[in-house]
Formats: structure tokens, C-alpha cells, sequence
């Protein structure tokens, strides 16, 4: 075991695991942020999907040891009231089905949005491959992604 | 207007305190209009008065409704509670939806059954009878309040008036009183012209919890002082435990305790639903996730191979006895024997005039046969289920799809009457019938008793995909006979599984062709199976639409004409009467989709189209897929999908609803594939198990919904079975090479 302090929505929590313990479980069970989703726990489904340092990572394949003073943000840290442009986006089209992949297929929008502001399709589909959504909701979720270009 | 008699169970109507909801909070409002950027909320009023099991109103006319079904994603969740709200005559807008829990006395033991797409369609007349009858007491409350006949109260929007004294009241002000009215015998309910909720779209309830990760769903449920458990089961299929070493495990950091549990006990007499593979489970239960996957690594079992056996279930038909073959299974070997018995006599289900003689005098037969491998349902969210057992009561909460088939199965197993037990339904991370089947919740239950404390069951993605209860293996034969003038005048289906038959007798083209014959065979497995999105329709309908497209090409004839033909015989003059479809209906549904893809103007050579129709879960639809190559590789722009489900509840969420299946449809179609090996399965992961994704998906899907008055229908399985056929019938025009085996490409062919 070990103690970590991490960076996780703009707030400092302190932890004692063991560092080999992915982040996600780190976020699930030790800081009450479950929005962040177990799907594989080998980086294949995207459900695990947070950003560190601003970047998509798949927390379930990133060990905590490694995070050291990065900046982690997961799904309850994107905005304030839920309102950032691509969950917006994700409600105007009424995307999710069962839901469960749609916290990782956003943070991978978001953090495809950020990099490229106005993708193509080909440049969405691109980046989304890595985020299975069972129920099939790829083509509301490619209008999402659109939308919200076009908000912001 | 419709008179009906209320028959609603009693105990939904209650009054033994017209207070209700007591401590009920709400941190924020997840109203359904959801305009980008828009705040809306609702103030929570002071008091709640209940005027049946599914509605409570507060003194400001906030109205709560509850969902009575579990929710994976078909959206019933938002459209039971619409039909609810339609005919209370209330403004949406002052609706909040709440998931009731598990209550057969208020919603009926089979009311809560989210499965076989008849969620919309059983629900209807009590869900209609409920909002009426609310409707009807604040009425009453009303004419007593103001001393006037209560035929003279009108209702809108969640106001009551009476035109000639000018009185007006909210449903808020005369939800006190109503909630004291006797329950009227009769209620009128809405006539479909006056709806104003119904078949108007209105967004998800549950959308904004979902896009800002609000714990929702079982995995996210947590208890203070919860253990987290996990199981290892036997690595194959015809295994079962010898031994274990527990202790490397038990002494890891975390752990508390590492034991074997049994779900059922040898003497219970199981109900189809409670079907388990593997009975004997090693459990670990541990402090945190982390700690118990990894202890689970350090489990050392040994396992056996167990000899065939007979168990008696309680069917829908009473009891019967199974037996369940021992040995350890491999597709290979299922191949085989699949092709050995197809060749033998099978069991004969329905068969019209002479076959025999009409193949004899054909001048053309076709014979065609086709395969389907198992699949696993694949939820995103991995089997899961909370439990806190005590002496004297028990509390479970998690995903499950059937809470009233396996309540009888906890009780029996935990000693505990079923009034002692607390079923709490969670949103579902998907559930396409896996989670008809609760054993799992059994486990949980078993688990938090012998640690005594409350614990969540987790399976691990692998643990997930290779428990079992897949969607059957199976195989299927057609002859059609075509005379001189390529008429259909001869049908011949004969089909089976491991362990299931996929042949529905009475289907189209049963009633439209003169000589008929059905059959059925089945081969015994150890490997077990359940529903799967559209039970057995999943392959058959693929196999039937893909065969009439080549009977029509050996015909000469335009699919979507030839298919129309035989609706038209069958419509006119069917043969035999126990034809399980409307003819019409049928034919409306392809009718439209031709229409509607433009199937007669497409002149784009390089587009390459396939059709097909199918009928199943009370549900009509017909798709045309758009098929064109590039660089080689089959790339879908377009699907258009023609369905008749009756009234539309909800538009936009049906259409979702539909866009799904398509994409899920295809998925399956060209990739989904689960295989043993002297009983292992071959797949254990996303890594192996192939699962269509965002560049794979068709790239625009539009859904036409047939317009009528007539009772509504299922969404969540119908538009999946048809798609199958389509994309084969499709990539027959874009490649000239028929597929008759899924999955259509497998490992190395990507969709673009």
C-alpha cells in the first residue's frame, strides 16, 4: 500500500492503495465517483474513458502510481450543472439507451473536440472506434459530436 | 370514448394514509425537456398525496409517476409513465418519473417483466386505467368541493373546471380530497384523436443523470460497510469443481473470506428463469474491487468433467425433466453433428396439402441452407448484483429484467418469506434477455448471508462472457418448389439447435403457399442458453428473407413484388387458420419501405440493395439496406426501416430504438461469433468478441412508423431479426456471392 495524493475535478484526495491499482477503481470505490464505467479492464470498450492532463486515457489499463500530479476529470467534473457543449448536445439528440458506455464515449468526444474543434465524419469515427456502445447508438452519438462543434 | 371497468388490484388504491412519500428528496429535477443550456426545475412540494400505486400529486400539482418496469435501454422508463400522464390529462412538463421498486400486489408479478417486447403492449390498459381513474377522483373531489354533478368537471393540463360557475382548481388543490374518494368501478378513458402526450417525442427522463454520471446503475450501488465479492467458475462448459486451495487467496491484503457456495440447493425444483450454468461457485470477498480480482488470480482449483444428468423444471407447462449431457462440447463437433441430424426424420409441426407432390412436379426447386453460431448478450455493464441478508429481512438491489421470476427462488433459497424480501430495481447497463435470468441475484443473496454483512456481487468482463445462457447454435433448411410459371406453389422449413429449434410454424410464408411443411429438431448441449434479443426470430427471420430473395431471383420476379404476392394470396385466400400474422399489416410495412427508400428509382449502380420484412413480438417491419463498396470493403450509407407497432408512444425514442437494433443487427450479422473448445469458449473479451463500432455503423438510418389507431406494440426486439437479411441480401448484389453462414466476415474483414 501506498499513499497517493491526486488531482481529480479540481479538488486534492489522498488515498492508500496499492500502486498497482488502476485508476478507475481508485475513482469507483475509494473517491464515490462512479460515473466513471468498468466494461473490459482491458482498454477494448472505452467505458472507463477520463481525461489526464486533458487527455483521453482509459483509466482501467492506467495504473494510479502513474498519475502522480497530473490533473484527472472524470464525467462529474466536465461541467458544473451538466451543461458543458457536448452534454448538451448529447440531450438535444436524446443519445444514451441503457447509458451505461455513454460517461467514456463523452469524455472521448470532449477530448476529440478539443484537439479538433470541427471534425469530419471520418475524423469522428476515427476517434470514437475505441468506445463500444452496445445498445448502437453511433449515429445520435455522431450528431452529438457535431452539434456540440457547432455550439461552441 | 372507451368505458372500461377498473380492475386494477386493490391494493394499488390504499388509503391508509393519504400521505405518501415521506423523506422523499430530490436533488434536482431530470425533466424531460431538456433544451440545450436551459435550466429547468420544479419545486418539490410539501406534501405528496397518493392517489394509487403509480401516482402521487402534491399540493403545487407536481405530479409523480411511476415507471413500473426496470429500464436497459428500450426507454420505458420515460413511455409507461407518458401513457400514465396521457390519460391523468396533466402538463408533462409537471411530471416527475420515479422507478418503482418490485411490488407484485400494486403492478402485478409478471406487470414488471421488462422482455418480449411486451412492456408497452401489456402495460396499456393499466397503465391508461391508472392515470384515468386518478383523473376521474380529483373529478369527484372537485364536483364535491364545489357542490355540482361531476359530469360538468372538465379536465386540462392538470386542471379541473366547471364552465358554468367559472370554478377552476389545479390538480394540486384537489389532490388532498381526491385521495379520500372511493375508487370509481368505471372510468372512461381518452379517445386517441384528443392524446396530446401520446406520440409526441419527449426526451429521456433519466438523460441527464446518464450525461453527467449520476450513480444510476447496479454497479454504482453502494451500502456503508459493502463488501465486494467476485466468483471463478469452471473454465469450461461440462465441468464442475473437485477442489480448491484457498488459502494463498484468503491471506491477500483486502481479503476477508474465500468460500464455495451452491446457488440452488439440490432439492429445488427450478422455474425456467432461474437457470444456472455452473451451481458450485468459488467466492472471494474483499474489502475493495482491486484487492478481490486480484486474489481471484490466485484461486487454485481443480475442476472435473461431470456425467450426463436429469433435472426436473417448472415450466410454463408444468413440471418437466431436462437432461443435461455430460462431456465437454466443441463446435467442430456441433458442426457435425448438426449436418448428421439435420439428414434424419425430425418432428413434423404443421404441414399443408402434398409437398411431397408438389417438389415432384416442381420445375424448379431451390435449396438453401443456413447457420448461426452462439452468442453472448454482451451488456456493457457486467453481471452485478447488491445484497444484504439478516435474520429477518433482505435487501437486494441491481439489474434484472424479471424480478418476479426469481423472487420465489431467493425466498426458497435464504429462508425468508417474500414478504421479508425488498427487491429495488437499477437502471440496466443493457440486458437483451440476459437478465431474465437472475441467478446472479440468488448468488449475492447466498454470499451476503454466509459474511453477514451487505455485499455487492461483481463478474469480471470474462466471468461475464463465458457463464453461459447464449443464444442457441443453430441450423435451418428451405425448399421452395416453383411451377412452369415460377409460382411459389411448394414451402418446405426445417430447422433446429443446439439446444433449441428456431422454426415458428405458423409464420409467413405458412397460409400463402398451398403445400407446406414445417419441422423441428433439436440437439441436447450442456451448454446453456436464454433469450437473446428476439428469441430464435434473431436467426430465423435472416435465414427466410434471405431464401425468399433467392426463390424471387429464381423466379424472376422483384423481391419486394414477390414477397407482396404471397402477403396478397395469404390475405385473400390463406391456407389453414392458424397463421400468426396479418397479411395486410405485413404487406403495409413493405409497401412503405419501398416508398420510402425510393426501391423503384434507384438507378446509382454502385449502390447495391437488399430487402426484408419480418414479423415478430406482435411488431411489423420491413428494411432496405444500402450497400456500396469501397477499396473493397462494404460500407452501409443507408437504412431505411418501415415499422408498424401500432400507436407510437414516444417517436424520437422508438426511432432510437430502431436505429439500434439496426446497428446491433449488423453487428451480429457479419461478426458476432462465440465458439467452445472441449467446452471452453474461445472468447473471454472485447479483445477477441467482435462488437460493431462507430466506423462500422450504417451512416444514416431513417425509420418510418406506419400510422393507425390500433393498440401499441413492442420496439425493443422487432427491428433487429430483419436487418440480418437485408445486409445479406445486399452484399448478394454488391459481391454475386450469398451468405448463408454467420457470421457473414468474421476476424478479418473490417465494414467501412
Amino acid at each position: 500500500m501506498a499513499i497517493f495524493n491526486l488531482k481529480v475535478n479540481g479538488k486534492q484526495h489522498q488515498v492508500d492503495v496499492d500502486p498497482t491499482t488502476p485508476l478507475l477503481w481508485v475513482l469507483r470505490d475509494h473517491l464515490d465517483l462512479t460515473g466513471t464505467k468498468y466494461g473490459c479492464g482491458i482498454a477494448m470498450c472505452g467505458a472507463c474513458t477520463v481525461h489526464v492532463n486533458g487527455m483521453a486515457m482509459r483509466s482501467c489499463q492506467t495504473a494510479v502510481a502513474s498519475i502522480g500530479n497530473q490533473a484527472v476529470t472524470t464525467i462529474e467534473g466536465l461541467s458544473e450543472d451538466g451543461d458543458h457543449p457536448v452534454q448538451r448536445a448529447w440531450l438535444q439528440h436524446d443519445v444514451p439507451q441503457c447509458g451505461y458506455c455513454q460517461s467514456g464515449q463523452i469524455m472521448n468526444a470532449v477530448a476529440l473536440l478539443n484537439a479538433n474543434p470541427n471534425p469530419t465524419d471520418e475524423q469522428i469515427e476515427a476517434a470514437m472506434d475505441g468506445n463500444i456502445c452496445r445498445c448502437g447508438t453511433y449515429l445520435r452519438i455522431k450528431k452529438a459530436i457535431k452539434s456540440a462543434a457547432a455550439y461552441t | 370514448m372507451t368505458l372500461i371497468k377498473t380492475s386494477i388490484n386493490r391494493r394499488s388504491f390504499l388509503k391508509s394514509s393519504a400521505l405518501a412519500g415521506g423523506g422523499f428528496v430530490l436533488s434536482f429535477s431530470w425533466l424531460a425537456s431538456c433544451k440545450s443550456g436551459t435550466k429547468e426545475t420544479l419545486t418539490i412540494p410539501d406534501e405528496w398525496f397518493k392517489l394509487n400505486g403509480y401516482i402521487k400529486i402534491g399540493e403545487n400539482g407536481v405530479v409523480t409517476i411511476m415507471a413500473p418496469n426496470p429500464e436497459f435501454g428500450q426507454n420505458v422508463i420515460t413511455s409507461m409513465p407518458m401513457i400514465i400522464a396521457e390519460e391523468l390529462d396533466v402538463d408533462w412538463k409537471n411530471v416527475i418519473v420515479e422507478q418503482a421498486p418490485f411490488d407484485p400486489e400494486i403492478y402485478t408479478r409478471t406487470g414488471q417483466f421488462t422482455g418480449g417486447s411486451a412492456g408497452i403492449r401489456s402495460g396499456w390498459p393499466g397503465l391508461r386505467m391508472a392515470g384515468a381513474t386518478a383523473r376521474r377522483m380529483l373529478q369527484e373531489a372537485a364536483a364535491l368541493a364545489w357542490s355540482v354533478p361531476v359530469s360538468e368537471i372538465t379536465t386540462q393540463a392538470g386542471v379541473l373546471s366547471h364552465k358554468s360557475s367559472g370554478k377552476s382548481a389545479g390538480y394540486g388543490e384537489m389532490a388532498s380530497a381526491a385521495a379520500g374518494i372511493e375508487v370509481p368501478e368505471e372510468v372512461k378513458l381518452k379517445d386517441v384523436k384528443d392524446f396530446k402526450i401520446i406520440s409526441t417525442s419527449q426526451k429521456n427522463v433519466e438523460g441527464k443523470k446518464i450525461v453527467t454520471g449520476k450513480p444510476l446503475f447496479g454497479l454504482d450501488y453502494k451500502k456503508e460497510g459493502m463488501l465486494i465479492a467476485m466468483i471463478v467458475h469452471p473454465p469450461a462448459f461440462g465441468m464442475k469443481l473437485k477442489s480448491v486451495d484457498v488459502s494463498v487467496a484468503k491471506a491477500m491484503p483486502g481479503i476477508k473470506d474465500v468460500f464455495t457456495i451452491e446457488t440452488y440447493k439440490d432439492d429445488y425444483e427450478q422455474q425456467g428463469f432461474d437457470l444456472t450454468t455452473f451451481n458450485e461457485l468459488i467466492v472471494v470477498v474483499g474489502n475493495t474491487t482491486w484487492e478481490v480480482m486480484n486474489a481471484k488470480k490466485a484461486i487454485r482449483a481443480e475442476w472435473e468433467v461431470f456425467p450426463s444428468y436429469t433435472v426436473t423444471k417448472r415450466g410454463w407447462r408444468g413440471p418437466e425433466t431436462v437432461h443435461i449431457p455430460g462431456g465437454l462440447e466443441s463446435t467442430s463437433n456441433h458442426r457435425r453433428e448438426i449436418e448428421e441430424r439435420a439428414a434424419k426424420p425430425a418432428n413434423i409441426l404443421r404441414k399443408d396439402g402434398d409437398p411431397e407432390s408438389a417438389f415432384k412436379n416442381a420445375a424448379k426447386v431451390v435449396e438453401r441452407t443456413y447457420t448461426a453460431p452462439f452468442l453472448a448478450h454482451n451488456c456493457m455493464e457486467p453481471i452485478n448484483f447488491f445484497a444484504h441478508v439478516t435474520a429477518d429481512k433482505a435487501e437486494v438491489a441491481g439489474p434484472l429484467q424479471a424480478p418476479g421470476f426469481i423472487e420465489s427462488a431467493l425466498s426458497a433459497r435464504i429462508g425468508l418469506p417474500k414478504e421479508k424480501i425488498d427487491i429495488q430495481l437499477t437502471r440496466m447497463g443493457g440486458g437483451f434477455g440476459l437478465r431474465a435470468y437472475c441467478h446472479y441475484l440468488v448468488e449475492a443473496a447466498v454470499i451476503s448471508q454466509k459474511v453477514n454483512a451487505p455485499v455487492k456481487l461483481m463478474y469480471t468482463r470474462e466471468d461475464d462472457m463465458t457463464f453461459g445462457i447464449y443464444r442457441p447454435s443453430y441450423s435451418v433448411t428451405y425448399k421452395a418448389a416453383l411451377d412452369n410459371d415460377n409460382n411459389l406453389v411448394g414451402f418446405q422449413v426445417k430447422g433446429g439447435g443446439v439446444p433449441e429449434s428456431p422454426v415458428f410454424a405458423n409464420r409467413f410464408p405458412a397460409g400463402a403457399v398451398d403445400n407446406y411443411l414445417a419441422e423441428s429438431w433439436e440437439l441436447e448441449s450442456n451448454i446453456t442458453i436464454g433469450a437473446f434479443r428476439a428469441p430464435r426470430s434473431n436467426f430465423i427471420a435472416g435465414a427466410e428473407q434471405s431464401f425468399l430473395d433467392e426463390v424471387a431471383e429464381a423466379a424472376g420476379k422483384d423481391p419486394i413484388e414477390f414477397r407482396l404476392g404471397l402477403l396478397d394470396r395469404a390475405k385473400n385466400n390463406p391456407v389453414g387458420e392458424r397463421n400468426d400474422y396479418d397479411a395486410a399489416r405485413y404487406a403495409g410495412v413493405l409497401e412503405l419501405v419501398r416508398e420510402k427508400s425510393g426501391w423503384n428509382g434507384n438507378s446509382n449502380p454502385g449502390v447495391h440493395r437488399g430487402v426484408s420484412a419480418y414479423f415478430c413480438h406482435a411488431t411489423y417491419v420491413a428494411q432496405v439496406l444500402d450497400l456500396v463498396m469501397e477499396n473493397g470493403k462494404p460500407k452501409i450509407p443507408r437504412v431505411s426501416c418501415a415499422i408498424d407497432c401500432g400507436i407510437v408512444i414516444n417517436p424520437d425514442a422508438a426511432t432510437n430504438m430502431a436505429e439500434g437494433a439496426i446497428v446491433d443487427g449488423v453487428g451480429n450479422a457479419m461478426f458476432g461469433e462465440m465458439s467452445f473448445n472441449n467446452g471452453v469458449p474461445s472468447k473471454t473479451n472485447f479483445d477477441k468478441y467482435r462488437i460493431i463500432r462507430q466506423s462500422e455503423a450504417p451512416k444514416s438510418i431513417d425509420v418510418h412508423f406506419v400510422e393507425n389507431e390500433i393498440d401499441p406494440t413492442g420496439m425493443g426486439e422487432p427491428p433487429f431479426p430483419p436487418i440480418f437479411g437485408a445486409l445479406a441480401n445486399a452484399l448478394y448484389k454488391a459481391t454475386g456471392k450469398r451468405y448463408y453462414n454467420q457470421p457473414f466476415f468474421g476476424e478479418s474483414i473490417n465494414l467501412g
